[in-house]
């Protein structure tokens, strides 16, 4: 197991390695930053000035040897527009993120287990039927749009709950459920399907013929090995879960990552979408790694 | 479905190519069908948007600035789905916004494929460091969030049709990779690819003609099921206003548009919402159906 853990994190160097590189190309292919830089009736010898004072008339190979030497110590360069270190910006709002994809998470792990059960439990009655059509419709609607729903409903038509920035628990309500539901909506019918195949193995019919209650079976011996294909499927999730977040911050206006990341974009901020890329990619490798390891807590079949 | 049609089914198969089936079984399925139904309806209106609607999704009449649909209070039978700010009608931008969406998601499906199956037999058939290397590059996009990797690029390339699908192309080929690098690896130890391999063929040929055949019908599945995600992230990104551009016309952009006005016009971002999770909806019913038709090994699961 900790031989295991340590080549997997071993991986993730070459990996990140990669995004990296990605990243340094694309963010220099974005063009020259002296022309953010300085006011546009900066003469010539001002832009060679500026590009030798940035290390710009270096070779590509030499920039990203910078580049990445002070990525390792957390320098991604300043952002243009606040002034200060870019990694300073991202950090403060890592912590709004967080709290919105984890409750997510949470929730649609909660939401899509239970109605996974029940509908695996409630085979082709009408509570199965409604179940699969919920998750059908829930893969198929993008979640901004959700979210402008939700908002038409809770907040312009019963004025119930607040539709716009980070406060009191209230606050998360909406965008939680706009971003759970897609992914509540894939592990539905996983949950159903591996419940129904493992109600049919040997040792459920062995459980229940030696007198155990059903509802005892159903949650001792069947959902504890129903829980693994949910587990793959939530890290293959983080991804989709987090480029999610970031629409999903903007619809409700929540000071998260998406935010910053769209400010950045569109005002070519481009140190800070260089952290936040990078920053994203190792919590999304991180959940990765949590969820491998919470496959193995589970299953105790699966040693490495 | 009893054991004796699935066994009946099953011969049949195996005596004719599963193209003839495929209206049999689609009539028996009935979330295929509704599948099939949405997307011939989403492929006819993008074809024929012009025909269908009298007027232009770009013609401005201020006279009539964001009427509502007409079966509500101060609508008009003139425009069935209401106006937006412009007195641009809904239901004209709708079918025709259904072009771009159609266009860029089997466009970038096909682009995303291409690299994707090169990759991926590639890794698969050669193995050692060459896989090593196409794998890690997967890993590394796989860590980065698809929406995330668009707005990065499209900010630096600057936005358009022809860079979506770029796009939208180059972040969901490692998908294809890994999916069709599993396969491979289990083709390329079958007895006809070892013989094909004894009596000579080169490996391109190998690949090209033994391979590539066999991991077709994952291949649709998996493609026909990333159309419905393309789909999703050109709205996405064309939403947050890094994607297609206006004057042309998309679901995404009709959804930003709208948004602003949520609290007084609620019909302008409902309905092109709605046009999207049905088309969406239906290619992804129609995806499962495919996955379930071409793969024997999953009927009768679910």
């Amino acid at each position: 197991m900790f031989r295991y853990l340590l080549r997997r994190i071993i991986q993730m160097v070459p990996v990140l390695f990669i995004i990296t590189i990605i990243v340094f190309f694309f963010v220099n292919a974005s063009g020259d930053p002296t022309s953010m830089l300085l006011p546009p009736n900066a003469t010539l010898e001002d832009r060679d000035a500026m590009r030798e004072a940035l290390g710009l008339n270096k070779p590509l190979y030499v920039q990203y040897g910078i580049f990445i030497t002070n990525a390792v110590r957390g320098d991604f360069g300043r952002s243009f527009r606040y002034k200060v270190p870019a990694l300073t910006i991202v950090k403060e709002k890592i912590p709004a993120s967080i709290e919105l994809a984890g409750a997510s998470l949470l929730l649609s792990i909660a939401v899509g287990i239970t109605m996974g059960v029940l509908s695996a439990m409630a085979k082709d009655t009408p509570f199965d039927l409604i179940a699969n059509g919920f998750s059908a419709l829930g893969r198929a609607m993008p979640n901004f749009w959700l979210g402008i729903m939700l908002i038409l409903l809770f907040g312009v038509t019963w004025r119930i709950l607040p539709v716009s920035g980070r406060g009191g628990w209230r606050h998360i309500i909406l965008p939680c459920i706009a971003l759970s539901i897609q992914n509540a909506s894939r592990i539905i019918p996983l949950v159903r399907s591996s419940m129904l195949e493992i109600m049919h193995q040997d040792y459920i019919r062995t459980a229940k013929s030696k007198g155990i209650r059903n509802s005892v079976v159903i949650f001792k011996h069947a959902f504890k090995n129903a829980l693994v294909p949910v587990v793959t499927i939530t890290a293959l999730q983080i991804p989709t879960l987090i480029g999610g977040s970031l629409v999903t911050e903007t619809v409700f206006a929540w000071p998260g990552l998406g935010q910053l990341i769209i400010q950045s974009v569109n005002g070519h901020d481009m140190s800070v979408v260089q952290a936040c890329v990078i920053i994203i990619a190792l919590i999304t490798m991180s959940a990765n790694l949590i969820a491998d390891i919470v496959y193995c807590l589970i299953d105790p079949r699966i040693r490495y | 479905m009893n054991m004796e049609e699935k066994k009946a089914i099953q011969t049949v198969k195996r005596e004719r190519s599963v193209v003839y089936d495929i209206p049999c079984l689609l009539i028996r399925s009935p979330s295929g069908m509704l599948g099939f139904i949405i997307v011939a309806a989403a492929v006819f209106v993008a074809l024929f948007a012009d025909v269908l609607v009298p007027y232009s999704p770009d013609a401005i009449n201020l006279v009539a600035m964001t009427r509502p649909p007409a079966w509500s209070n101060g609508g008009s039978s003139a425009n069935l789905l209401g106006t937006d700010v412009l007195g641009r009608d809904i239901l004209a931008r709708i079918l025709v916004g259904s072009r771009i969406s159609l266009l860029v998601g089997v466009f970038s499906v096909a682009a995303a494929g291409f690299i994707g199956t090169i990759f991926g037999i590639v890794a698969g058939y050669y193995g050692s460091w060459v896989e090593t290397v196409i794998m890690r590059v997967t890993d590394a996009f796989h860590a980065i969030p698809l929406t995330l990797f668009g707005m990065v690029v499209l900010a630096v390339v600057g936005p358009g049709m022809i860079t979506m699908i770029v796009v939208i192309g180059i972040t969901t080929w490692p998908f294809y990779a890994r999916m069709i690098r599993s396969e491979v690896l289990s083709l390329k130890n079958q007895e006809y690819v070892k013989a094909a391999r004894t009596l000579g063929t080169s490996s391109v040929m190998t690949m090209l003609r033994h391979i590539l055949p066999n991991v077709m019908p994952s291949f649709i599945v998996v493609s026909t099921l990333s159309v419905a995600n393309s789909i999703l992230a050109e709205a996405t990104l064309s939403f947050l206003g890094l994607g297609i551009q206006p004057p042309l016309v998309t679901w995404g952009i009709m959804l930003a548009d709208g948004r602003n006005y949520i609290a007084t016009s609620w019909w302008i971002s409902t309905f092109p919402g709605i046009a999207l999770s049905t088309t969406v909806l239906g290619i992804m019913l129609l995806g499962n159906w495919l996955r379930d038709v071409l793969d024997p090994r999953n009927q009768g699961l679910g």
